[in-house]
């Protein structure tokens, strides 16, 4: 195992994180908190409670998910993009690095960041919105999962995309409208029949109910779904990735 | 001036501290940029890879270095399969590539941390402050790069290929795009790591840098390796050309009247090569002829042409010396 490797793959990730401090931590936090301030502090008090939580507590797990999500995919992609269109992946391509250690850099960094973030929002939201976490371990530890999951598929996303529209064409037309229809602002059981039905099919849904379950305990779908189907994209993902190391897809002619 | 392939010892076995098989590159559209290389590099030598743009110098280096994948043929560094034990053949190489490929925002001093680490050394700032002295950029550690000059971006390419101390150093086009003073400092550079035990290949398309630098030279024309040898050897040939003899009789070997000489018998017994130099005053070419008639040889045919790896030369010092693509 190359350890000095990974750890110079991930201060260097990281020394760009806090380069960019406005851009990749105060600016989510603060478009998150803006969300609290409307609906929660602002909308929430007119809306009636569901599942005996008010709403401003309610959209809480959901908000994060949302920055969570966004963040991590964009952080990963962004990681390792640049250097493909620097130029600069030749020293990675020629160092003995193998790819679960480039991953536990890029991939490492970018989770670690999206922890962070996550964290800071719960805290900013205290500003706003009384809440209480029943399950604190399983919050932390969904935190981890969605964020590595998801900087794993932003890591995919960078690596495919060649150009920078493709690189944000993901994050804005497929996530971020998953996470809007997955429940992030209500709970599924208020739509109609056939669209609860159908809402089944976003993955996002059970990410956000399984850490909306660890906030109130109670979720749209059963926690031990919401934990499976999040482990199955982790699974998904690593394959990819793996796949694409050992072919040198997009990396080496 | 033939040159037949180069035989092909055990990898493992050799002195060399690199040993490519039958290496061959196809890209993906189809063209074939590296046809059939075998070529071991010596432990400790400087050789210079020369050829005009194009050739495949760089798809070369980038198989050796792991940037490219080779379509067939195998690579060893330093006794290491590059492909099945690349760990080892990589900790062992250091490159520093055509292009300026650097990080804009990072300071000096954090991309060679950055090298050393990802190449699984441990940190040595003693180390990294020599590297960045010896290539006059100590005083530009704390600098971005993005404030540096090209000249500066190249030093820095160099001090991030030898901050994790490699035992080979690939050169890429060194000199493209320096001014003359940043060229001789390299070359001072280079002769340094050599005297330290470094191997060192460098490409180039300048016939001039080839000669000041190199102990020996191989020429890369079209995908295939055309010569290696000593420059020494190869300048001597330069300097020559052949007569041409083609023979009435086959002959089975040179006879002993013609001994001395510098003569060349083909493999079927019917030409007979003679080289001279075209410096001296003497040919030697009425002495030949004179003695062929003695010994009873005929020929019907006799032509005197110039090698084809001088014309290689000639055709690269012709070329505009412009900076490469
Ligand atoms: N990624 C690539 N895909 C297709 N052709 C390539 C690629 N890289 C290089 N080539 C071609 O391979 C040939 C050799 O290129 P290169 O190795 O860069 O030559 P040199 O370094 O000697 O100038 C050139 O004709 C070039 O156009
Ligand atoms: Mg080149």
């Amino acid at each position: 195992m190359n350890i000095h490797g990974i750890r110079a793959i991930y201060r260097f990730e990281m020394a760009r994180t806090f380069r960019t401090l406005m851009q990749s931590i105060a600016s989510p936090v603060l478009s998150t908190s803006l969300y609290f301030i409307v609906f929660g502090a602002a909308i929430g008090s007119r809306m009636g409670e569901i599942d005996g939580t008010s709403y401003g507590a309610f959209i809480i797990p959901g908000l994060i998910m949302l920055s969570l999500l966004n963040e991590s995919i964009s952080n990963a992609s962004f990681g390792i993009y640049m250097p493909k269109w620097a130029g600069t992946i030749y020293e990675l391509l020629s160092a003995p690095v193998s790819w679960v250690e480039v991953l536990l850099g890029y991939v490492g960094a970018a989770a670690t960041k999206s922890v962070m973030l996550g964290l800071l929002i719960l805290i900013t939201a205290r500003f706003f919105v009384a809440y209480e976490i029943a399950h604190p371990i399983w919050m932390f530890a969904f935190l981890v999962l969605t964020s590595v999951t998801f900087s794993l598929f932003g890591f995919i996303i960078g690596l495919w995309a060649d150009d920078f529209q493709k690189l944000q064409v993901i994050p804005l037309m497929v996530v971020t409208p998953l996470t809007f229809l997955g429940g992030a602002f209500y709970s599924i059981s208020m739509l109609p029949p056939l669209w609860q039905k159908i809402t089944l099919f976003n993955p996002v849904v059970y990410l956000i109910s399984g850490f909306r379950w660890s906030f109130y305990g109670h979720a749209d779908v059963h926690i031990a779904v919401s934990t499976g189907m999040t482990l199955g994209f982790l699974a998904i993902c690593l394959a990819i990735v793996s796949w694409i190391f050992r072919t040198g897809w997009k990396l080496r002619s | 001036m033939s040159h037949s392939a180069p035989p092909v010892p055990d990898a493992a076995a050799s002195d060399a501290i690199v040993s490519i098989r039958n290496l061959g590159k196809t890209y993906a559209g189809g063209f074939e940029a590296l046809r059939d290389i075998n070529l071991d590099i010596r432990r400790g030598e400087i050789l210079a890879l020369l050829g005009p743009n194009g050739a495949g110098k760089t798809t070369l280096i980038s198989i050796i270095c792991g940037i490219v994948n080779a379509t067939r043929g195998t690579v060893y560094a330093d006794g290491h399969d590059i492909r099945h034990d690349y760990r080892a053949a990589r900790a062992a190489i250091g490159l520093v590539p055509q292009e300026l490929h650097t990080d804009a925002f990072e300071s000096v001093m954090a991309t060679l941390k950055f090298s050393r680490g990802l190449f699984g050394r441990p940190p040595n700032p003693a180390h990294l402050e020599k590297v960045l002295r010896d290539l006059s950029l100590w005083d530009k550690r704390n600098a971005k790069i993005m404030t540096l000059s090209g000249g500066m971006k190249r030093r820095v390419l160099i001090a991030k290929a030898l901050s994790h101390e490699p035992k080979i150093l690939f050169l890429d086009e060194p000199s493209a795009g320096v001014d003359v003073e940043l060229r001789h400092d390299m070359w001072q550079m280079v002769r340094q790591l050599r005297e330290s035990g470094t191997t060192i290949i460098l490409t180039t398309h300048y016939i001039e840098e080839a000669e000041e630098m190199a102990d020996r030279i191989g020429v890369i024309n079209k995908g295939a390796l055309i010569v290696v040898e000593d420059k020494a050897v190869l300048m001597r040939k330069l300097g020559k050309k052949q007569l041409t003899l083609s023979l009435q009789q086959a002959m089975e070997r040179i006879p002993e009247g013609l001994a001395g000489l510098p003569l060349e018998l083909s493999e079927d017994g019917l030409t007979l090569v003679y080289t001279f130099d075209t410096q001296s005053e003497e040919t030697g070419i009425a002495g030949l002829l004179r003695r062929l008639g003695e010994q009873g040889i005929d020929f019907k045919d006799l032509r005197s042409s110039e090698s084809s790896l001088e014309e290689i030369f000639v055709n690269l010092v012709r070329k505009p010396k412009g900076n490469p693509a």
